[in-house]
C-alpha cells in the first residue's frame, strides 16, 4: 500500500524534518532541532503537531442519534452540552478497548477524534453498530492541526479572534479566510492548547502563519515525550483490546450516572471490575538513576516473581530524568512501591509513582 | 599519532602507542538524535571485535556500541555517563567512550579511513 501524506507534507519538508512511518502515513518524527528542543520549546512557548493523520468521524443526527451512541460509549451524552468534548473508548462486550477518542457533540451531531491506526477499524464497527440510519463521513477532505503550550492562546487568538473564550474540553466553529474551522481547547502535552479542524487547502496557510506568529513545529517524537510526561495513554501501548479503562486507570472518564444502569457495550464488565478491582493496573514508574526502561521491559518483585510490564518508557526532558508507565499486579501499584526492572538481563531499582511525572497547565473549564 | 580509522557500526578509533580510543561517530550522532543514557565497558574485561561493549540511548531508542577491535578495556569516559548529551555536543573528541589495549593491530587494516567512512555514511543514510 502506498503511503499516505497529510496536506502539511511539504512544509514539513521544507522545515527539514525526519519522516517516520507511522499508520501508514508519513509524518515527522522531529525537525532539526531536536526532540528534547521541541519538547521544551512546547512547555515554555508554543508548538504545531500535524495529526492530520488521525480520524476526524462526523455523525449527523438528532436525540436518536444521542440515544443509540450512549448504547455505545460509557457517556452521560444526554446531558452533554453543545460544543462540549469527552474523553471516552470504544470499547467490545469484554471491556477491551478497540479505541481511545474524544468525543464533542456539535449542532449537527457528533464529532469524533479516532486515532490514525485505528480509524478505518473504528467506522466499520460503528457503521454495524448504528446501521445506515445515520450519516456518517470520516473526513478526507480536513487536516487537523494542534497547538500546545503557554503561548498558544495568544497566538492563536491573533488568527481566530474569540478562541481564547474557550474553556478546557469544549470547542467551537470560527471563520477563517472564507471558510469554517473547528477549534476545541484540548490537547495531548499537558499544556493549554488547541485542536484546529481545517480544509485541506488551507492547511498549509494557517499553519505557515502561526509559523510567524512565534509557533514552532514540533514532531511525533516530542508529541510522545510530552504526553508520556502528562501521564497520558498512547492506543497500541498503555491500551489495546485485551486492556480494560479500569485496568487503565481511567475510571474518571467513566459517566457516574451509567454505572447504576449500565447499558453500553461492556458495561457488565466494567460494573464488576469497578466493584472487585482490577487484578492488574496502570501505574507511572521511575527508575533510578538514568535508566531507561522501554516497551515490553519485564517488572518483577523482589523475590523474581514477574509481577508486569511496562507499557511506554523514555527520557522526559522536563523531569529531567527516565520514566515509564506499565501495568502491575494490583498489590504493587501504591505510590512508592518498589520494583525492579529488568534491561538487558539486569534487574534495576525504580519506584511505582503518581500521574503526571509533569504537572498541567490547563485552563480551568466547565468540566 | 595515528590516522583515525571507522567501523561500518559507525564507531571510530584512534590508536596511539598500543592503547585505542574508541567512541561513536558525528554521524551516528546524528542519526540517534538526542542522546541521553550512556553505558560502558568495565574497565579491566576483555571485549572481542564487533562484540557489544556498550549501550547509548536516544529519546527514541536503545542501540548497542560495538568494538571495531578486541583488547582489554584499559579506561572508560565517566563524564559521558553523567551527561549523556555530551555525547552530541562533541562526540569524535571529549565524548569518547573507552579506551583499550589492543590485542592485534592487524584488526585495524579491515576498518575505513575518514574518506571511505564518509562515502559509507551518505550511501547507508540515504
Amino acid at each position: 500500500m502506498e503511503i499516505k501524506k497529510t496536506s502539511l507534507n511539504k512544509l514539513h519538508q521544507s522545515n527539514n524534518a525526519k519522516f517516520v512511518e507511522f499508520a501508514g502515513y508519513e509524518m515527522p518524527i522531529q525537525y532539526s532541532k531536536g526532540i528534547i528542543e521541541e519538547h521544551k520549546f512546547t512547555r515554555s512557548n508554543s508548538g504545531i503537531f500535524d495529526v492530520s493523520h488521525m480520524g476526524q468521524l462526523f455523525i449527523y443526527g438528532d436525540e436518536s442519534l444521542t440515544e443509540e451512541l450512549e448504547k455505545i460509549f460509557p457517556l452521560d451524552l444526554k446531558n452533554l452540552k453543545q460544543n462540549c468534548s469527552k474523553y471516552s473508548f470504544l470499547m467490545n462486550e469484554d471491556a477491551g478497548i478497540y479505541d481511545d477518542l474524544i468525543i464533542t457533540k456539535i449542532e449537527e451531531g457528533y464529532l469524533i477524534i479516532l486515532n490514525a491506526a485505528c480509524k478505518d477499524k473504528d467506522f466499520e464497527i460503528l457503521s454495524n453498530l448504528l446501521g445506515s440510519k445515520f450519516k456518517m463521513n470520516l473526513e478526507n477532505n480536513r487536516s487537523l492541526i494542534a497547538i500546545q503550550g503557554p503561548k498558544s492562546v495568544e497566538i492563536l487568538n491573533s488568527i481566530l479572534n474569540g478562541v481564547d473564550q474557550l474553556s478546557f474540553m469544549t470547542g467551537n466553529w470560527f471563520d477563517s479566510d472564507n471558510q469554517k474551522l473547528f477549534v476545541t481547547r484540548s490537547g495531548y502535552t499537558g499544556e493549554d492548547g488547541f485542536e484546529i479542524s481545517i480544509s485541506n487547502d488551507k492547511a498549509e496557510k494557517f499553519v505557515e502563519n502561526l509559523i510567524e506568529k512565534g509557533a514552532q513545529l514540533i514532531g511525533l517524537g516530542a508529541r510522545d515525550t510530552l504526553r508520556l510526561e502528562a501521564g497520558l495513554c498512547l492506543y497500541g501501548h498503555e491500551l489495546d483490546i485485551n486492556k480494560t479503562p479500569v485496568e487503565a486507570n481511567l475510571r474518571w472518564a467513566i459517566s457516574k450516572s451509567r454505572l447504576s444502569n449500565g447499558g453500553f457495550i461492556g458495561s457488565k464488565k466494567i460494573m464488576n471490575q469497578m466493584q472487585d478491582g482490577a487484578s492488574q493496573i496502570r501505574v507511572g514508574i521511575k527508575p533510578e538513576g538514568r535508566l531507561i526502561a522501554r516497551e515490553k521491559t519485564k517488572i518483577f518483585d523482589d523475590t523474581d516473581k514477574q509481577i508486569g510490564e511496562i507499557t511506554s518508557g523514555t527520557f522526559g526532558p522536563s523531569v529531567n530524568g527516565p520514566i515509564a508507565m506499565g501495568y502491575v499486579d494490583k498489590e504493587f501499584s501504591k505510590v512508592d512501591t518498589k520494583i525492579l526492572l529488568e534491561v538487558r538481563g539486569k534487574k534495576h531499582p525504580a519506584n511505582v509513582c503518581a500521574l503526571p511525572f509533569y504537572k498541567k497547565n490547563y485552563v480551568k473549564g466547565v468540566n | 599519532m595515528s590516522e583515525v580509522k571507522f567501523s561500518k557500526e559507525h564507531e571510530w578509533i584512534k590508536l596511539e602507542g598500543d592503547v585505542a580510543t574508541i567512541g561513536i561517530t558525528k554521524h551516528a550522532t546524528e542519526m540517534l538524535g538526542d542522546i541521553v543514557f550512556a553505558e560502558l565497558p568495565e574497565k579491566g574485561s576483555n571485549v572481542e571485535k564487533d562484540g557489544t561493549a556498550g549501550v547509548v540511548e536516544s529519546t527514541k531508542a536503545a542501540s548497542d556500541v560495538y568494538t571495531p577491535v578486541s583488547g582489554e578495556v584499559v579506561d572508560t569516559n565517566q563524564s559521558i555517563v553523567d551527561d549523556p548529551a555530551k555525547i552530541n555536543e562533541d562526540p569524535e573528541g571529549d565524548a569518547w567512550f573507552f579506551k583499550l589495549k589492543i590485542k592485534d593491530t592487524s584488526e585495524l587494516d579491515t576498518l575505513m579511513n575518514k574518506e571511505e567512512y564518509d562515502k559509507f555514511a551518505k550511501e547507508t543514510s540515504s
